[in-house]
């Protein structure tokens, strides 16, 4: 009894970079569904008093200093780049500006 | 086709900006690698930057001074308890997949900003200032982008505009407003050329007189007072002319390319993000405390545009000379010294010998305020001599050249120069005197009407004085002498 169509499920793959097979978009229909469902459920509780929580435990932000520690050295940084160009990542073409 | 001018009396620009400013720390927003510009690539990174797994974000104290200086100084209300937020997106310069941002709760709503435009103040409404981190810088090469990340995790303010800027002369000098506050605060250097200060322009037409807004467009990548104006000059046109052929304007973001003085298309509204923005769990809210606040409020400094105002209302300086002097809080800070140090009220005559003498010597050996070799008090004490008739103004030039090279006091180099103005008129006389009895036939042309000729009886007596008579004195004499 999916609440999800396969358009919805598509696209929520594709923000997560996801690749799905065709029966996998189905089983996710289903599986997103329920998940989907169950927090219809929570969402169905009262909360028009409730201060929204963000965060579990009470407690501000903790400020730093600022000061300045050692950085990575380059090849420990970049130790898990699969190619790289002197001290400089390589990726696939990218559109110039991007996101922001 | 209609023409652009015939356009725009039917239609009006609306404009809303977006602008990123680094603000100037030793270490990153939310770790403690160097923020240094220049350094070998991937050389400033730690595991948060890299965005590791486990590796937590610890707020930097100064980020949060600096936000809110800004704050106070567009008059924001600052909210005591702000959030950061999670907003996500795939690209190569954010390792984490997403940006740390500050989304519904920010840090400052509700501001203004004022403007110095066409020698009147105009505000310009703040929606919000909000906190971020920078991304990486990816470079692109051919088939394949460079990513560097030493960029990554730069602080950022980002100060959004209410859509209410009509021009494109208003968006650039907001922009340059901007500039000179946050350098004026000290929170940010704000160089252009490092993307320090970088600018997103929403900018949309609609019929005036209407109160919904057209369709908008984002230009990205504006990043330069000159560019501000031409990209949005060119999509101003680009979309009134769309809609004159009977088009409609999309929903799109552009990138302006300055080489080529033109947009191009980089995302429609279908593909428009989804940031599935959150609350960081990493990261509580962001407290603010009385202290810090007292700390930002004691510590603010007077802001460009109120002495703008004071200069002209309280010291008789005009709106182009206040405007040039708040340009920059050194040169503000250097006219305020040299006014105190004077006796009287000599606000308008120090601008002048400033904003002439001063900055022509600055100008000419390529340095700024900070480096003048004059401190503010010699500068009043040479207007002084000036004004009180002690020496002409033309020999305070020469004394302010001498002064400046040589760092003497500008009283010792009169005294030693021998250089007094001459206002005992007895003496004055005895030389106009002689001077149009040696020069008949010119005292007669003037005479006969030739006004061009009494510049050079002036100029006699002056060679006669070298330069030492008082030209008020001597011009009364003259007419005097000559009968007209």
């Amino acid at each position: 009894m999916p609440t999800l169509t396969r358009k919805e499920v598509e696209e929520i793959a594709l923000l997560a970079r996801l690749h799905l097979e065709s029966e996998e978009v189905e089983a996710m229909q289903g599986e997103l569904g329920a998940i989907l469902e169950h927090f219809s459920g929570i969402a169905s509780v009262d909360t028009t008093d409730v201060v929204p929580m963000t965060h579990a435990v009470p407690m501000d932000l903790p400020l730093r200093n600022d000061v300045v520690l050692p950085s990575l050295p380059t090849d420990e940084a970049l130790r898990g780049t699969p190619k790289r160009d002197g001290d400089l990542i390589v990726v696939p073409a990218i559109l110039p500006g991007g996101p922001e | 086709m209609t023409e652009l001018a015939q356009l725009l009396e039917d239609y009006e620009p609306v404009i809303g900006l977006e602008v990123h400013v680094q603000l100037a720390t030793r270490s990153k927003i939310f770790s403690s690698s160097a923020t240094a510009f220049g350094a070998p690539p991937n050389s400033l990174t730690d595991p948060v930057v890299m965005g590791m797994p486990g590796a937590l974000p610890v707020f930097n104290r100064t980020v949060l001074e600096h936000a809110l200086k800004l704050g106070v100084a567009t008059s924001s209300q600052i909210r005591a308890k702000s959030r950061f937020a999670r907003k996500h997106y795939f690209y190569p310069d954010l390792p984490k997949g997403y940006q740390i941002s500050q989304f519904d709760e920010p840090l400052c709503e509700n501001g203004h900003l004022d403007l110095i435009l066409n020698g009147a103040v105009k505000r310009v409404k703040l929606q919000r200032i909000h906190l971020e981190e920078d991304a990486g810088k990816n470079t692109h090469v051919g088939a394949v982008s460079h990513v560097d990340l030493n960029r990554a995790g730069i602080p950022l303010v980002e100060v959004v505009t209410a859509p209410e800027i009509t021009s494109s002369e208003e968006a650039a000098e907001f922009m340059r407003s901007l500039h000179r506050l946050v350098r004026w605060l000290e929170i940010s250097e704000a160089d252009m050329e490092k993307g320090q200060l970088r600018c997103d322009a929403n900018v949309s037409v609609r019929l005036r007189g209407e109160d919904r807004l057209g369709t908008r467009t984002e230009l990205k990548n504006i990043n330069s007072f000159k560019f501000v104006q031409n990209a949005i000059d060119h999509e101003i046109a680009r979309q009134l002319r769309l809609i004159d052929s009977g088009g409609r304007v999309e929903r799109e973001t552009r990138l302006w390319d300055a080489v080529a003085g033109q947009s191009a298309s980089m995302r429609s509204k279908e593909e428009v993000n989804d940031y599935r923005y959150f609350p960081d769990p990493d990261l509580p809210p962001l407290v603010v405390d009385g202290a810090t606040m007292a700390t930002v409020l004691r510590t603010l400094p007077e802001l460009p545009v109120p002495r703008f105002e004071r200069y002209q209302k309280l010291l008789g300086v005009s709106a182009d000379d206040a405007r040039t002097l708040v340009g920059d809080r050194a040169l503000a800070d250097y006219f305020d010294a040299a006014v105190k140090a004077h006796p009287g009220e000599g606000g308008r005559t120090i601008a002048n010998w400033m904003l002439t003498e001063l900055l022509g010597a600055l100008n000419a050996a390529n340095q700024d305020i900070s480096q003048s070799a004059m401190p503010p008090e010699r500068l009043a004490a040479l207007v002084v001599l000036v004004e009180t008739g002690v020496i002409s103004g033309k020999i305070g030039k020469e004394i302010f050249e001498e002064s400046y090279r040589t760092g003497e006091e500008p009283a010792a180099i009169v005294e030693r120069r021998g250089v007094q103005q001459i206002s005992d008129e007895a003496m004055l006389w005895s030389i106009v005197d002689r001077i149009v009895g040696a020069n008949p036939r010119q005292a007669q042309e003037f005479q006969s009407g030739k006004d061009g000729l009494f510049g050079f009886f002036v100029g006699q007596v002056m060679k006669e004085t070298q330069g030492r008579a008082n030209p008020v004195i001597t011009t009364d004499l003259l007419h005097k002498r000559l009968g007209r």
